[in-house]
């Protein structure tokens, strides 16, 4: 799948473990929670970076003392109307000081780019069928914000004051 | 009112555009209907049984004359010449093209208006007050809050998909006209006893399938912290609001389910992280948007007026319309008037081009240029002198809003029904527009006083029918349309929900049954006693007792 990061289209360096399915001999792999808390140590030892998907039902509460360990949380969205993953986005960077990737996976729809953007994810996996050239223009499609967020970018009412 | 800087311009201007593009997207099939739907329910455009609808914001219910004479043109150009007020303080447009919305979005942004998060699983319309800033005992004007929750919620990055719509509502009066207690998030403003200003919080009021009244979580709240207590509300249920059951998901049910106390609990825990963070209110921020609503440029005049008390003796039409429409307003020699758009016949809350027009006019001449929308589908001018009076009202006679039925029988709030709504079980303005036929003639209006009439097409309640003190709700029974009866219902500060009073009745029926109804409460009335205070007194026995009773 196509993959938005950092502002452009970039190739995944993770391969997605679904289950309890085999880990590859090497390289960054992705994995589910369950795993995660099945197989923590195992997955730390491997001389690799590890990323845990979070399903929309699960909180960040879940991996908060893993965070370090963690160079990628990917939040998933079962459908573009499950809202969940952006409060657990915001959760992750402002509460929690997570500094790593947070990667939208799911029903990810460029509509939603600006606000996951703001709520504090850094990359976008999205459907082959959308043109990637339009994701990356999207992310100038809204310059002018009203709410503070972890990201620290002026808000209308900051800017006001200068 | 709120005027637009550069950055609330350029704030809507790029979602204009950006709309325009996803138009075009799906006009020329590179979007299909399921991809698009989101998109446009985010700017407020519906497809409803024959046409698409828009929905305009009309922030809190302020409109200036210049976005009046700009509505007006869309119902001429795009529309059928008419729109439709709506009960969250609203305009709405039944017969717009897609082809049109990206220009209708542009024009409307040249005039501070727009149609974001008017539909979707979002943060909806602020409401407030329509007397607002004007009103007698008002602790502050509610207004200033509303523009303040109204730039934080306007495309929020975290509460853009919640689990339901999402509707908040402001007073600044004890005399609740904004139905604080019905609302997803409700606050009152009060003093406390150090005489600081501070808003009581209600959470979890609605209507809908599954009716609640707003259960008060937070007795004080220093304003500076308005927005991130709604954040902190928001945040929680975000979280954990259902999304297995859309007639399950908004909050109401979450605090019903989890228990008022539980969920105050994680609210204020939550609170507790952000309330010293980037949301507080600046002091400087709050006198800014404070400034805006600083009152007009009142003149200096006695609280009499021998001109408008002549013509009340002289003029007895006058004197009905004056008697029913005007509110007592804090400025001498000024009053509020009160515009209805719930003519005798006619649908409630819809207005012409030519009205509205006309009524921007009006608005310049008589009421510095601004005027109000109201959850009753009703307009306000706040702040006519007492001797423009007669002339505004020869005008308002004139163009046809003249009607003197400002909280009579006849002044129902109705949703559009199953001529328009795709949700509809059955028809709900020619029942309303045969009601107010009944109850037409303007002493017998007056002799039954103060009745709130409200009136859905179906269970989803948009015409607010558990808190009209008389309530009716369509259903389809077996494919025909069924009108069930509710009484005792109430949306001001002593809020509750009516209770149905027996089996339904068909179209002619229920008139029938409302005229019974009245008629219950006329025989047993104390002197001057209100509908829902004979109600509340004497309970349904008696007015159940006479309607289904068999006939003799």
């Amino acid at each position: 799948m196509p993959l938005l990061k950092n502002g452009e289209i970039a190739e995944d360096p993770y391969t997605r473990v679904d289950g309890d399915g085999a880990l590859p001999a090497a390289g960054a792999v992705l994995v589910d929670l369950a795993r995660w808390h099945a197989e923590r140590d195992a997955l730390i030892a491997r001389d690799a970076d590890v990323g845990v998907c979070l399903a929309s039902s699960e909180a960040p509460a879940s991996i908060v003392e893993d965070l370090p360990h963690l160079a990628l949380v990917a939040l998933e969205f079962p459908a573009f109307t499950d809202g969940r993953a952006y409060s657990s986005a915001r959760l992750l960077r402002e509460r929690h000081g997570y500094r790593g990737e947070i990667r939208a996976v799911g029903d990810v729809l460029i509509e939603q780019l600006h606000f996951m953007d703001r709520a504090g994810f850094s990359s976008f996996e999205f459907s082959s069928d959308q043109p990637a050239e339009d994701w990356v223009t999207a992310q100038s499609d809204m310059k002018i914000w009203y709410q503070p967020t972890g990201d620290e970018r002026p808000t209308a009412t900051q800017l006001r004051r200068r | 009112m709120y005027k637009y800087d550069e950055f609330d311009a350029e704030f809507v201007n790029q979602r204009a555009l950006q709309f325009g593009r996803q138009v075009e997207s799906r006009l020329s099939g590179k979007l299909s209907e399921d991809q698009f739907r989101p998109l446009r329910l985010m700017n407020g455009l519906y497809l409803q049984l024959h046409a698409y609808m828009l929905r305009i914001n009309v922030p809190y219910g302020c409109l200036n004359s210049t976005q009046m004479r700009k509505l007006a043109h869309i119902a001429r150009v795009y529309d059928k010449d008419y729109g439709h007020l709506t009960t969250r303080q609203n305009m709405q447009f039944n017969w717009i093209k897609l082809a049109d919305m990206p220009e209708i979005l542009l024009e409307l942004a040249s005039v501070e208006m727009h149609g974001i998060q008017s539909s979707g699983n979002c943060i909806r319309n602020i409401t407030a007050d329509e007397y607002a800033g004007v009103a007698a005992e008002e602790i502050e004007d509610p207004r200033v809050y509303c523009e303040l929750l109204r730039q934080w919620s306007s495309l929020h990055p975290e509460f853009s998909f919640l689990p339901r719509k999402f509707k908040i509502a402001v007073t600044g009066a004890a005399k609740d006209r904004a139905a604080v207690k019905a609302h997803d998030i409700g606050l009152r403003l009060h003093r406390n006893e150090n005489g600081e200003e501070g808003f009581e919080v209600f959470v979890g009021g609605g209507l809908g399938r599954t009716p609640f009244i707003g259960k008060s979580i937070r007795a004080f709240l220093p304003t500076r912290h308005v927005l991130s207590y709604c954040e902190a509300i928001l945040r929680v249920y975000n979280q954990l609001g259902r999304r297995d059951n859309k007639y399950k998901a908004r909050i109401k049910i979450l605090v019903h389910e989890m228990g008022a106390e539980p969920f105050t609990e994680l609210v204020e825990k939550e609170w507790a992280e952000i309330s010293a963070g980037a949301l507080q209110v600046p002091e400087a921020e709050l006198e800014r948007v404070r400034a805006f609503f600083a009152p007009p440029a009142y003149e200096d005049l006695p609280e009499a007026n021998s001109d408008f008390d002549t013509r009340l003796e002289n003029d007895p039409a006058f004197a009905t319309w004056a008697g029913q429409q005007l509110a007592g307003h804090k400025q001498p020699g000024y009053a509020i008037v009160n515009i209805s758009c719930s003519p005798v016949g006619k649908p409630p809350g819809d207005i012409s081009s030519a009205q509205m027009d006309a009524v921007a006019d009006l608005a310049d001449t008589y009421n510095f240029g601004e005027m109000r929308v109201t959850h009753n589908q009703n307009l306000v001018f706040t702040d006519v002198r007492k001797n423009d009076l007669f002339a505004l009202w020869q005008e308002l006679v004139r163009i046809g809003l003249a009607t003197s039925n400002h909280g009579l029988i006849s002044d129902t709030i109705c949703c559009p029904g199953l001529d328009f709504c795709a949700l509809a079980t059955a028809r709900s303005i020619p029942v309303a527009e045969k009601l107010s036929q009944r109850f037409a003639d303007q002493a017998r209006q007056e002799e039954i006083g103060e009745i709130y009439l409200n009136m859905s097409g179906c269970i989803n309640a948009c015409g607010h029918h558990h808190v009209g003190n008389i309530g009716i709700v369509g259903v389809d029974k077996k494919n025909s349309e069924l009108y069930q009866l509710m009484l005792g219902g109430s949306a001001e500060e002593d809020a509750s929900l009516g209770k149905i009073l027996g089996p339904g009745f068909d179209e002619d029926g229920i008139v029938d049954a409302v005229e019974n109804v009245v008629g219950t409460y006329l025989e047993l009335r104390d002197e001057s006693e209100r509908f829902i205070d004979t109600y509340r007194r004497i309970g349904p026995g008696p007015f159940k007792e006479r309607l289904y009773r068999a006939p003799a």
